[in-house]
């Protein structure tokens, strides 16, 4: 170690110091999660111990039951299954139309109607909560499905996500499918739409965290606990009884253990359809 | 214009309509009809049950008149100084660590964007654990005794903490990708230069990963702008520190969907929309100044 020069001494302390600073950063990013863990098992008195206990003295699942007491999980595991399936077949199916549409077809009117497109993009969501919620409320849709799912109808964001992936596919291959005689639609959906499948498990990605997580449009819309998505369920126990950790540990460990599943199986998509697509 | 389309074009034309259909049909009942209705609405007193009354800036006059609506303005303002820069540089700061030849590059990766597969509500509940003023393991850890979350004080510093611990991944994922797009030959030509890393990175990886920059640094403005979901969770009627934490989206919720006041409410989110736009507006102007697109 004496002979190396101080070159080699700088590049051995610049590297130990990246190292630490990664560490640390993940201990931090990691801490609340093994925290809520630990604490979902524990007993009431011990999860407000000072000075607190690290590992719960046994491993009792009475946070679990209290909290399935008090929310419908298996209701709201469904629920928001349902939100995301339904908002991620429509954000594919419709996007993928207009995407190709937008990228390889010729037709009047299709720079006016990409503006309102890339409109619906720049503006936060919440400016139509209102008028939504009016129209959800005059279909008779509170408290269903449909209700939930319907500002996810389109997806003006799947539409701009899928037009970019259509116009990095060269033309030939859809003119080639054209001359062997398929139309327009015939060619998007059996030879251009297969092309697009690492964009299309982005937006599915990125459509199922979102709804997943949103969490406004279900309060506003469901007020029965059976028709409440995971996010929303949770919120409900805010207020309720704030000192039972275990019960609220419990709670969002519940929430979050399926997609966190998800996430650790499929990282690479995650990151990608994600931070990749560039929206959120 | 009044050129005559041939039969293939004429096909095709209407097939493009045809595909592009089910979403304008769509952003035209779920976005722009509604987006004219909120503005519409803004100007009107709610009668109950979707009847409403055109009253004219009264909902203006009322919110610019009134304290609570002020305080959720500068809330809002206070957590994007609080959350946006120093949410940037450690974002920055971690993608530059990821950057070097270190090994489990994809782990750490991992590890920092798991905060973004979670619900911001899961989240926000386990944070609420961590910094319960009484038992909570951060007094605890650092020897304090701060009530976090119920101090008017420090309530919306706890909640700018969670914000840039959740988001730090996703921004160091975009400003990674940036970062390795800089191209090694202009770090070979300076290094024999002999300018230091310090020179290194003022003046080549900040002006290089400049754009990158500024389209987080938007982005990350714009969600602080509209933070909701975080404050909601943190904070309830009997929190002592609600007025001081409460952001405009909060806000808005609170007077169209709890008071049942949409015309209010529509006024209060017509201008966080409004101050959106400013911002971004002054964000794009002021980008010029700092923002490099060719070196």
């Amino acid at each position: 170690m004496k002979n190396l020069n101080s070159l080699h001494r700088s590049y051995a302390v610049a590297k130990f110091l990246t190292y630490f600073a990664l560490i640390v950063g993940s201990v931090i990013m990691i801490f609340p999660f093994v925290w809520m863990l630990l604490t979902s098992f524990k007993t009431q008195a011990e999860s407000v111990s000072i000075p607190a206990t690290f590992f719960p003295s046994a491993f009792r699942l009475d946070g679990y039951k209290k909290v399935l007491e008090n929310l419908p999980f298996v209701r709201l595991y469904w629920n928001t299954i349902l939100l995301v399936f339904f908002r991620v077949v429509c954000a594919v199916v419709f996007s993928s139309m207009a995407g190709y549409a937008f990228a390889k077809l010729k037709f009047r009117g299709k720079n006016l109607l990409f503006t309102i497109v890339l409109m619906q993009m720049s503006l936060p969501s919440q400016i139509f909560i209102i008028p939504q919620y009016q129209m959800v409320a005059k279909l008779g849709l509170v408290n269903t499905i449909a209700g939930l799912v319907f500002p996810g109808l389109v997806s003006a964001f799947g539409v701009f996500f899928l037009r970019q992936t259509y116009l990095g596919i060269p033309d030939e291959i859809g003119e080639a499918a054209y001359l062997d005689g398929c139309n327009q639609f015939q060619t998007f959906y059996k030879v251009m739409f297969p092309l697009t499948g690492t964009s299309v498990a982005a937006l599915t990605i990125f459509t199922a965290v979102f709804a997943y997580g949103d969490l406004m449009w279900p309060q506003i819309v469901n007020n029965d606990i059976n028709m409440f998505t995971l996010s929303a369920g949770l919120a409900t126990l805010r207020g309720l009884d704030t000192t039972n950790f275990p019960m609220l540990m419990a709670g969002s460990l519940l929430a979050m253990l399926p997609m966190i599943v998800l996430y650790l199986i499929f990282q690479r998509q995650f990151v990608e359809g994600i931070a990749g697509t560039g929206g959120k | 214009m009044n050129k005559k389309l041939t039969v293939a074009e004429r096909r095709e034309e209407n097939w493009g309509w045809l595909m592009v259909a089910p979403t304008i049909i769509g952003l035209f009942v779920l976005n722009i009809w509604p987006f004219i209705q909120t503005i519409y609405t803004s100007f009107c007193e709610h009668l109950g049950f979707g009847h409403y009354k055109f009253i004219g800036l009264q909902n203006y006059i009322d919110m610019f008149g009134n304290a609570e609506f002020w305080k959720a303005t500068w809330n809002t303002v206070k957590f994007c100084i609080l959350t946006v820069p120093v949410g940037v540089i450690l974002a920055l700061f971690v993608a530059m660590l990821l950057n070097t030849k270190v090994r489990f590059k994809g782990g750490f990766r991992t590890i920092f964007f798991l905060p973004l597969v979670c619900a911001p509500a899961a989240i926000a509940m386990v944070w609420q654990v961590i910094f319960n003023g009484d038992s909570g393991i951060l007094n605890q850890l650092l020897g304090t005794h701060i009530q976090w979350i119920t101090n008017p004080k420090t309530a919306i510093v706890a909640v700018a903490i969670v914000s840039i611990w959740s988001s730090i991944g996703y921004d160091a994922v975009l400003l990674l990708a940036g970062l390795q797009n800089i191209p090694k030959t202009l770090y070979e030509a300076n290094s024999i230069d002999g300018a230091g890393k310090v020179r290194q990175f003022f003046s080549i990886t900040l002006p290089m990963i400049s754009p990158t920059m500024f389209s987080v640094l938007i982005m990350r403005l714009m969600s602080s702008m509209k933070v909701y979901d975080l404050i909601y969770m943190m904070s309830d009627d009997t929190n002592p520190a609600m007025a001081d934490m409460q952001s405009l989206m909060y806000l808005f919720y609170r007077s169209s969907f709890v008071a049942g006041d949409r015309g209010y409410g529509s006024a209060i989110v017509v201008w966080t929309v409004s101050l959106i736009l400013l911002v971004t507006l002054i964000q794009f102007w002021g980008q010029k100044k700092w923002v490099t697109y060719d070196i």
